[in-house]
């Protein structure tokens, strides 16, 4: 579904990532991994060019977004949802509005079709007597849910979380990752930034350790955890676990 | 006292000289309202280019003259700026100075709105703009339904106030011989010779419009405040 094929990315003379290939099939979770500063990040924000990759390819569905116009890179956006670490909610908008505003601004459903497919996901997120209310009147446990139901209403094919529990009092952590897990058994294609190491055990089908800008290892997440290769990461894991 | 009442006979009553302050009132306000929309209209445009530049870094032509304008209308007083449009610009014209005087005050108004405009764009934390892009919405769309609504609530009070300096600054209007509210009240000083009541009635005059324009701007910031109620 995804193929990332020696993707390099610089800010000014800083090296960000150098040189990540990878494939993401279909229905795969893969939980990325890696210590602060290490690019993972920002190789997830590369996968919607949210950053502007400075080589390599991202293939997706068939097509290289380094290479599309802007106008199908806006399209593309449509079937990658996103979450933000700060939710990034729309404050001026009610949850309700926050959800349809881009299926109906973008034509892909009438403002009752989309309020309707909103409710759903309102419901699925356990949120349904939200509606009305406004992000502020939110926990950050219910913003970040509610950042979900706001991509999973634009049908997409596959989620991205950037850090998606890491701005949450600790108390919130679960009912994120309860969610999540929940979309991941549903089938959903996942790529996940995250520092939780049990939701990466449990839930991920692949593990990726990215340091110093590339995939320093990758493996299943029993024996990722169980029996690391790279020193780095035995650091690493001997550190958070 | 009744010399008192004869001044304010003799300034206000006598040659219905009240004329000359409720004439320039009008003048005053007619500008100050013509002025404001094409200050907020060609603001709003500026700061939209300017902001889109510094976003996107597209539109460097259009960006480049807007900070010319920006500079020169910025860097000289209102003024003078009026006297050049008159008197310069207009000069082998017959011209309404109704007409140039809203377009100096419009035009300077303009460039001080869409630094404004242009600071509440800025001010808009950035992932507003990457939700809105991971939603698939492009600039355009982002900025129209997701950066303006919340910068425009920013900068409400920047504008209110920006409104309240330009009907101030349309008491020089009388430099090209245009009489307005101030301009009312200096010529009833010059014929009565008294300057203390046709003075202090401009001023209050001014004085109260300010009031009420203040209280209209903090109304509609507690209804655009609705979404901070939490």
């Amino acid at each position: 579904m995804i193929e990332v094929n020696d993707l390099r990315k610089s800010f000014g003379k800083q090296h960000i990532l150098k040189g990540i290939t990878t494939k993401i099939e279909k229905g795969e979770k893969v939980v990325i991994i890696g210590p602060s500063g290490s690019g993972k990040s920002t190789f997830l924000r590369c996968l919607n060019r949210l950053e502007q990759p400075t080589s390599g390819s991202i293939v997706f569905e068939g097509e290289d977004l380094t290479k599309v116009s802007e106008k199908r890179l806006y399209e593309i956006r449509e079937k990658m949802g996103m979450v933000f670490q700060h939710f990034h909610l729309f404050p001026h908008l009610s949850i309700m509005k926050n959800l349809t505003l881009a299926p109906v601004k973008l034509g892909l459903m009438s403002q009752s079709e989309a309020e309707k497919s909103a409710k759903a996901m309102l419901k699925k997120v356990g949120l349904a007597d939200k509606a009305d209310a406004f992000p502020n009147q939110l926990s950050g446990g219910q913003k970040q849910r509610i950042a979900i139901a706001r991509a999973l209403v634009m049908n997409p094919d596959v989620m991205l979380f950037d850090e998606p529990t890491s701005a949450l009092d600790p108390e919130m952590v679960g009912e994120v990752l309860n969610l999540m897990k929940q979309l991941a058994e549903e089938g959903m294609t996942m790529v996940v930034v995250t520092h939780e190491m049990g939701f990466a055990r449990e839930v991920a089908s692949r593990v990726l350790f990215i340091d110093g800008g590339v995939i320093a290892e990758e493996n299943d997440p029993y024996n990722f955890f169980n029996y690391p290769q790279n020193p780095r990461l035995k650091q690493f894991l001997s550190k958070v676990l | 006292m009744s010399d008192f009442m004869d001044k304010l006979h003799s300034t206000f009553i006598e040659g219905d000289r009240w004329k000359y302050l409720t004439n320039g009132l009008k003048n005053t306000l007619i500008i100050t309202f013509f002025a404001v929309l094409l200050g907020m209209a060609l603001g709003f445009l500026i700061a939209i280019v300017r902001a889109a530049h510094d976003k996107t870094g597209k539109m460097k032509i259009l960006n480049f003259f807007a900070k010319i304008y920006l500079t020169v209308i910025r860097g000289t007083p209102v003024m003078v700026q009026l006297l050049i449009i008159y008197y310069v610009i207009f000069a082998s014209v017959r011209i309404d100075k109704m007409f140039v005087g809203i377009l100096a005050f419009g035009l300077n108004s303009a460039a001080y709105v869409a630094e404004i405009v242009r600071s509440g764009i800025m001010s808009i934390d950035n992932g507003q703009f990457e939700a809105g892009a991971s939603l698939g919405l492009n600039y355009r769309k982002t900025m129209i339904y997701i950066i303006m609504p919340q910068a425009f609530k920013n900068v409400l009070p920047a504008l209110g106030n920006e409104c309240i300096v330009l009907l101030k600054e349309t008491s020089v209007a009388g430099y090209i011989a245009l009489e307005d509210l101030t301009k009312g009240g200096d010529i009833i000083r010059s014929v009565t010779y008294e300057a203390f009541l046709p003075l202090i009635a401009v001023a209050l005059i001014y004085l109260v419009i300010v009031m009420f324009m203040t209280y209209l701007v903090s109304r509609l910031e507690r209804r655009l405040a609705k979404s901070d109620r939490g």
